[in-house]
């Protein structure tokens, strides 16, 4: 498979009143690829998510993206979070924000949301596409949930499942928007070490299929790992990027990380 | 030990509620003989009273949490009617006996009874059109009672300077609702819980205030009556006819509503509308309009309220804005929290409930609103989810075999 760019972001910069959450940063993931987003606490790495998946609206900067087999660059700027979903791009959340009152069937269901169309009138007739339309969501939720191993507690509400399923629930529910880029913001927070385990393979698998992966983590095990590239991010900065090995031999990342060597 | 205590907390509670009721328990102010009577036996009865009812409340609550702990989460305790309506035989029988006794009610009672019964099912259908924006959609409106009056007024404006026929005015008074559904949903969009609750109260206040003060358009506090009555093919019934035809087209309206809200809830609307009251953020990143999603909750709403508004002003006849006060918004409301959100048999038990007992608990004279409080209260401590909590749907689902990817196809083109 050909490398391709799919997400390119160029001087990204988010202020909050005289706070510079995020200052002029690049950032660029090519298909097939896993590109984590590393930092210290606070660094602004969630910030940048919520950039460009349109819940903030940045101060400055493009953000682009590359649909497959086209030319034309789509510009994310100024676009609503549910449009920005629909052009590919769909994420997770840190503190775990699925539809608890929700099966866990219907929680993916509702990823499907903006690949079909059926409407009031679909809904109040039941005409036969709407019903083809609503068995096909039905399947391909299915097959998510398949995937990341929840098929057997699809009819279960979300919030009774265990910590670790919800995580990768989340990841169902993102998968079935069909994204181009799959955004998991720390997705082995709060997981023990047979779950981040699993959570490993799980995106291993994923990425194997194809998909393109970006991803904000803690853990420097999974992170190392896991991914193809990584940029470090230090008080909304770019500080580093790179390949696994360079960034783990980068003094300014081992200073951001670990604080400066003093010599007394 | 801990009879001891509870013995002890009893008697505490007694004594207290001794003391809440003994104005009017134990004094009796006679002002004309000047004589005050003190009735310390009626101080013993409260306390003996109490005491009974907490110890049975105690009893019950103890028995009710050692079988939620027996029962597995496999086993959730459905109601009686979820149990009914899961069955399919069970549940032609149950609908086939509700469908029987509708048909024959107004024959057997008299045409007070079928009266209140309309009543009834009128507020049935204003719970079911609350239900999709409170229950389903999470947006708490309490400001309902402004697109019943849209509707009302609607077709009672209509009648008046038009002379059009409640047929006409029906789809019309329900698209007006809706539009001002919509009217209201945009500037709220933005809001939730107790702030969307304060603009919509507002909003309904907007209304009521503007058909009070608006003279020329509305005739003001004074209202418009001799309103036609619903017609039937152009013919006239007289006033005994005519509300058992009004019964039986609101049982008609009733039936529809519930079809209609029914289909609603379950397809991908309905998905995204609970989507929307679990999470709003969650639920935009996913791909969904929010801003479409409760246009669209708002105005479906609505177009309930403005129906059964139309209907209203033609069973009357009469329509002024002293029937369109807050108390109604806070009565539908209340009719889809006690029946429970997001359930269509939840609101219509809660509408039949709350809406017939006042009038059934007219033997207990000057009691009556008192006791309808308590039994609200005693609903509400000890059913906090309703009474027919919503069951979520469960999909049966059939893997096809050798046709993997198929699908795709349908749900991309």
């Amino acid at each position: 498979m050909t490398k391709q760019p799919i997400l390119d972001v160029r001087g990204l910069t988010m202020d909050f009143g005289g706070i510079r959450a995020l200052n002029v940063l690049d950032l660029d993931v090519t298909s097939g690829e896993i590109v984590a987003l590393i930092g210290p606490n606070g660094a602004g790495k969630t910030t940048f998510f919520n950039c460009i998946t349109g819940i903030y609206t940045p101060t400055a900067g493009n953000i682009w993206l590359t649909p497959p087999n086209g030319t034309n660059k789509i510009s994310l700027n100024g676009l609503k979070p549910n449009q920005v979903t629909e052009k590919g791009l769909a994420r997770t959340f840190q503190n775990i924000r699925l539809f608890p009152k929700m099966t866990v069937l219907e929680n993916v269901m509702i990823g499907r949301h903006c690949r079909t169309k059926a409407f009031i009138f679909g809904a109040i007739f039941r005409n036969k596409a709407t019903l083809q339309e609503e068995q096909s969501i039905l399947e391909f939720s299915y097959r998510m949930l398949e995937k990341v191993g929840l098929a057997d507690s699809a009819d279960e509400f979300a919030d009774n499942l265990p910590y670790g399923a919800q995580r990768r629930l989340e990841i169902a529910r993102a998968l079935a928007t069909e994204p181009l880029l799959l955004l998991l913001d720390e997705p082995a927070a709060g997981m023990n070490p047979q779950e981040t385990l699993a959570l490993e393979q799980l995106i291993k698998q994923i990425s194997r299929e194809g998909q393109a992966i970006l991803l904000i983590e803690h853990d420097m095990k999974l992170v190392m790992s896991l991914s193809d590239r990584i940029f470090v991010m230090d008080y909304g900065k770019k500080i580093a990027q790179g390949i696994p090995s360079e960034i783990r031999a980068n003094p300014a990342v081992i200073k951001a990380y670990l604080g400066e060597e003093v010599d007394a | 030990m801990a009879v001891f205590k509870e013995l002890k907390k009893g008697a505490l509670i007694s004594l207290w509620f001794v003391f809440l009721t003994f104005p009017v328990m134990v004094i009796k102010v006679d002002p004309i003989a000047r004589t005050v009577a003190w009735r310390w036996e009626k101080a013993l009865y409260m306390a003996a009273g109490t005491f009974i009812v907490y110890f049975l409340v105690q009893f019950f609550m103890k028995k009710k949490a050692t079988r939620q702990e027996t029962n597995t989460d496999k086993e959730q305790h459905l109601s009686i009617i979820h149990r009914i309506l899961q069955d399919p035989i069970q549940r032609n029988i149950l609908l086939g006996v509700i469908a029987v006794a509708a048909l024959l009610f107004p024959q057997f009672l008299s045409a007070y009874q079928t009266n209140v019964m309309t009543t009834a099912l009128m507020y049935v259908v204003l719970g079911l059109g609350l239900n999709i924006v409170v229950g389903l959609a999470g947006l708490l409106d309490l400001g309902f009672v402004a697109f019943y009056a849209v509707g009302a007024y609607t077709y009672a404006l209509l009648n008046l300077h038009f002379g059009l026929g409640f047929w006409t005015v029906l789809p019309i008074g329900g698209l007006l609702a809706a539009t001002f559904g919509i009217l209201l949903g945009f500037p709220v969009l933005r809001l939730r819980g107790d702030y969307l609750a304060i603009v919509t109260l507002g909003f309904g206040e907007i209304i009521r205030l503007v058909l009070e003060n608006w003279g020329e358009f509305s005739r003001g506090p004074s209202g418009i009556s001799n309103i036609s009555r619903p017609g039937f093919f152009g013919i006239d019934f007289d006033l005994q006819a005519s509300i058992i035809y009004t019964y039986y087209l609101m049982v008609l309206l009733v039936i529809f509503t519930i079809f209609v809200v029914n289909r609603l809830q379950d397809s991908r609307l309905g998905r995204a509308w609970i989507a929307l009251r679990e999470d709003e953020i969650a639920c935009q990143a996913m791909g969904i309009d929010k801003r479409k999603t409760k246009l669209v909750a708002f105005s479906l709403g609505a177009f309930w309220a403005g129906i059964v508004g139309v209907m209203f002003a033609a069973k009357t006849t009469f329509v002024n804005p002293a029937s369109f006060t807050f108390l109604e918004s806070a009565i539908i409301l209340s009719i889809v929290v006690l029946g429970g959100m997001g359930s269509i048999v939840g609101v219509l038990f809660g509408a039949l409930i709350l809406i017939l007992m006042p009038e059934y608990l007219r033997a207990l004279s000057q009691y009556r609103m008192l006791v309808f409080g308590v039994i609200l209260v005693c609903m509400m401590v000890f059913r906090p989810q309703g009474l027919f909590p919503t069951i979520r749907r469960t999909y049966t689902f059939k893997k096809k075999p050798h046709t993997p990817c198929t699908d795709d196809q349908t749900a991309n083109s």
